[in-house]
């Protein structure tokens, strides 16, 4: 069934090995914490850049695809393309002149950037602000066990500046120091409204590349800050109806991930974790898929 | 008045942002009415209903937690939309998310579980097929069923709202001593929406008039008064 007769929600497990999946600017970098539990985090707002750079790494150039909010690379910048424009005067039938001229013109952001019609944006005219919101609605990943974050000092063998070299009477290091989480396996939810995926066009085929990226987005998120990250587990709740079937709460808890009996520092996601999908108390007019 | 409705929500995280602090966003302490009805329309609503909120009942103790994200500082102009739409062309049409910055942190409530209780009256622009009975249906049916319109959240979209029709007595509150009975302040009861043309969907502007009212759990419960209510101002 297309996304646009189903309602949608799926658990999407991930781990890091010796990185920081997700600095905290109020921490000095630090891996972010929950600080009563002692839980790590990772925001929406940072998954979501990643399936961004996913898409726009992946689908370059091709129409329909373009990304609106952008990291530094800008693939595309010297490529000039062309695209039918979409004239606003074409069509502007009995609405008000400037709700139908605003309407156009969220259509075509529509149409033309994946992540406007994912995620959804937020466009000004003066005063009013056409808003669109996307189908797709993330929620902060949470690490199923307190993690340690732990502090690594490194030095450079060299120095910035020649005052610094001087300073040092030619023992050119600097110190430097990075944050790690040894281990984490977090665990984010999400949600994909049929009724918004109709409004801003959101496909089947767009459904398939977003969980393509959720996938593969950290095979192609390398850095010295992040260590080892890789996508765990993904598994989809396909409601056979657009309002859905059961209360996502009670989909999410068919999904468990526990730490092995005897393991005290969980180390990795293969040797110290067993993951259970409950198929048995699946409701009714839901479907699993296990995409990973 | 119709016969109204009970909803239990509950949440690891909530955002109901104050408008006074609105650069770096502060929650008020409990749930907005004007939260609270967004809830309720997310699992069922028609231009002929409006939902009207009668009480909040806090069962948790509320509790706060900051986070700081990395968030874009501009939104997208529609005249660069426009005039990329006319030449066709949409290389300059984008915004460099690591150039245009701003980090603010947002004081976030945690572990949230309320009771909303509320009801609808019908709009004038109800039509003929239209009457309380089939919506008050609708909407119990889609509560108790865990079916939405879309996922409802508590203040911002990452914040997701587990639902629960709720027809049992309420629970006692867990809410410290200090906190059962407290004055909230001036709180946000909602926005009152100008509109110009029915059906033609809405986008907020200086017309649009924000209600305020003074809040006050009394026994882990916020009384929501009528939008003309004597207390409250816009």
């Amino acid at each position: 069934m297309g996304i646009h007769e189903s309602r949608i929600e799926f658990v999407y497990l991930f781990d890091v090995r010796n990185g920081n999946p997700n600095g905290d600017p109020d921490a000095g970098n630090m891996p972010r914490l929950d600080p009563e539990t002692s839980k790590g985090l990772v925001t929406d707002v940072s998954l979501k850049r990643k399936i961004r750079n996913f898409v726009e790494l992946t689908q370059s150039g091709q129409k329909g695809y373009e990304i609106y909010v952008r990291e530094k690379a800008i693939l595309n910048d010297q490529h000039a393309r062309a695209y039918e424009a979409n004239g606003i005067a074409s069509e502007k039938g009995k609405l008000p002149k400037g709700e139908g001229d605003a309407r156009k013109v969220t259509q075509w952001m529509c149409e033309t950037f994946f992540d406007v019609r994912t995620f959804g944006a937020v466009m000004t005219t003066g005063v009013n602000c056409g808003q669109v919101r996307g189908p797709v609605q993330l929620t902060f990943a949470e690490s199923l066990h307190p993690i340690v974050p732990m502090e690594v000092s490194v030095t450079r063998m060299a120095v910035t500046t020649a005052a610094e070299a001087e300073k040092q009477q030619g023992d050119n290091r600097t110190m430097g120091r990075k944050y790690i989480v040894p281990y984490g396996l977090y665990r984010a939810h999400g949600f994909i409204s049929p009724h918004l995926a109709r409004q801003t066009g959101f496909s089947d085929s767009d459904l398939e590349l977003f969980f393509k990226a959720l996938e593969n987005m950290f095979e192609q998120d390398r850095s010295a800050t992040r260590g080892e990250m890789a996508a765990r587990k993904l598994v989809v709740f396909r409601h056979k109806s657009p309002l859905g079937e059961a209360p996502a709460q009670k989909l999410f808890k068919l999904v468990t991930a526990r730490v092995k009996d005897g393991v005290t520092a969980p180390r990795s996601f293969d040797d110290d974790f067993t993951v259970t999908i409950d198929r048995d108390n699946l409701p009714a007019g839901v479907e699993i898929e296990e995409r990973l | 008045m119709t016969y109204g409705v009970k909803l239990r929500v509950q949440g690891s995280f909530a955002c109901f942002s104050r408008p006074e602090m609105k650069v770096e966003r502060v929650s008020y302490d409990v749930i907005t009415p004007s939260a609270a009805r967004g809830i309720l329309s997310a699992i069922h609503w028609k231009p002929a209903i409006t939902w009207v909120i009668d009480r909040i009942h806090v069962l948790k103790p509320i509790c706060f937690q900051s986070i700081r994200r990395n968030e874009v500082a501009s939104k997208i102009p529609v005249s660069k939309v426009k005039s990329a739409m006319k030449s066709g062309d949409v290389t300059d049409l984008y915004l460099r998310a690591d150039q245009d910055r701003q980090q603010r942190a947002s004081t976030l409530l945690r572990d949230v579980d309320y009771i909303i209780e509320a009801h609808f009256d019908m709009t004038d622009r109800a039509g003929p097929d239209d009457n309380p009975g089939k919506h008050l249906d609708t909407f119990n049916r889609r509560a108790a069923a865990g079916q939405c319109f879309q996922q409802p959240c508590f203040g911002a979209r990452e914040f997701p709202a587990d639902f629960t029709l709720w027809t049992e007595p309420v629970p006692p509150h867990a809410l410290p001593d200090d906190q059962a009975d407290k004055d909230l302040g001036w709180m946000l009861l909602d926005i009152d929406h100008h509109r110009d043309a029915p059906g033609q969907g809405h986008r907020c502007d200086a017309r649009c008039v924000p209600l305020f009212f003074p809040a006050r759990l009394a026994k882990g419960v916020l009384t929501v008064p009528p939008r003309d209510g004597q207390e409250v101002r816009s």
